[in-house]
């Protein structure tokens, strides 16, 4: 009867334990995002990505549709190679949609947003994006700021 | 001055052979892991002794410290308007670093201690030498059932304590301080990575669990036999222990989570 209930306990625990797991991997890490793995790539080059960061949202109107897979710099185009994940389900953005780099709040996380063009061709994998606007430097904004003033 | 010296030497002499030792010890320890199978039933009462009866206190502990995560980190954010992200903090916080490394100060001092206390006195009353009388090799019988208990139990119970915590300053933030309960997990979500953080976690408190027991069941081989010995050996398996935990987990932390 000792054992019986040994056992119990401790099969009681591991199971409490591996509850534990699931439950910071669905409730606090939400690992059902590593199952859109059906995803096509998009590449984006910017002059300036500010502090954009691998595994950044992708946004249309806001509805976060996909991800920052990958940057890095272009040596031959002296650019920002920045390479987007698009679900597949996502397939009706037009060749000529634009991206842009924008800031969630005003001390946020940077972001890509698309706006989608008009173009009837669709955006493939491997596919370049057309028009992007860089991410906006505080400093350069003052600058400029600054020398219109000087203007007046 | 040239005693001082001399003095100084020896100490150091005996660190580096207490090592040697610890090593060696290790290193027999994984060789007899075969034992595992073989006698799962000890595994099981190991586990019960280890795990099972250290529940309450790292519920309570993950409860508190995730209740105090909520307090702390609410009067943090608000100045910013961002409370919002109370659960992304926590979760955080807890799933990095404090699940792991609170967990491994509780179980050094709860476990950790009740082992080597356990294993010295067996020394000391030459239970381990009549045990090897009868040809019974104490590594298989009383060692490694221990330390694969203590390693299991580990990741297990700091799952346990940030689950809890996370709930904890669900109770905080959301219950008392009015934080919204969408945002609470949504940004908890947003924030926390399985793979960068959540796993992270699991590997470093199985580390942990590891560096422990193995540190709990040497010291309680190396004790000296005397009653005396028997209470050095417990109180320096709760310091070398948390000790190790804590310079560990900068390193860990400084492998794991570098750049993004």
């Amino acid at each position: 009867m000792k054992l019986r209930y040994l056992e119990v306990s401790v099969g009681l625990f591991v199971l409490l334990g591996i509850g534990a797991l699931f439950y910071l991997a669905i409730q606090v890490s939400d690992i059902t995002e590593y199952r859109d793995t059906d995803t096509y790539e998009v590449i984006a080059y910017f002059d300036q990505i500010g502090g954009l960061r691998t595994r950044a949202p992708v946004t249309v109107s806001g509805v976060r549709i996909g991800r920052v897979a990958a940057i890095r710099y272009d040596p031959e185009r002296y650019q920002a190679r920045v390479t987007l994940a698009i679900q597949s389900a996502h397939d009706y953005l037009p060749a000529d949609t634009q991206a842009s780099i924008f800031t969630a709040g005003l001390l946020g996380e940077q972001y890509i947003a698309l706006e989608p063009g008009g173009d009837y061709e669709m955006l493939q994998d491997g596919d370049e994006v057309m028009f992007t606007q860089s991410a906006l430097v505080l400093e350069n904004m003052i600058g400029r700021f600054l020398i219109n003033m000087a203007g007046d | 001055m040239i005693d001082f010296v001399a003095r100084l030497g020896h100490s150091g002499l005996r660190w580096f052979a207490v090592l040697g030792r610890a090593s060696t010890f290790l290193f027999r320890l994984l060789l007899a892991l075969d034992a595992v199978v073989r006698r799962f039933a000890l595994v099981v009462v190991e586990v019960h002794s280890i795990g099972v009866r250290s529940l309450l206190i790292i519920g309570v502990s993950g409860l508190f410290v995730g209740m105090v995560l909520g307090y702390q980190g609410y009067i943090t954010l608000v100045q910013f308007g961002a409370a919002e992200a109370l659960g992304g903090m926590v979760a955080l916080s807890l799933v990095r670093e404090l699940g792991p490394v609170v967990t491994a100060l509780l179980f050094a001092g709860r476990a950790g201690s009740a082992l080597t206390a356990e294993i010295a006195l067996m020394k000391t009353t030459e239970q381990l030498s009549a045990l090897e009388m009868m040809a019974v090799d104490p590594h298989r019988r009383v060692f490694v059932p221990r330390f694969f208990a203590g390693v299991l139990s580990m990741p297990l119970l700091a799952a346990l304590f940030s689950a809890v915590g996370v709930m904890g300053g669900y109770i905080v933030g959301v219950g008392l301080l009015g934080v919204d309960s969408g945002s609470y997990f949504s940004q908890m979500q947003a924030m926390t990575d399985w793979r960068a953080d959540v796993v992270s976690g699991v590997i470093k408190s199985v580390v942990f669990g590891f560096v422990v027991t193995w540190i709990a069941i040497f010291q309680g081989v190396d004790a000296e036999p005397t009653a005396e010995g028997i209470s050095r050996a417990t109180t320096q398996t709760v310091v070398v222990s948390a000790l190790a935990v804590l310079g560990l987990d900068f390193v860990l932390t400084g492998l794991m989570f570098t750049g993004s």
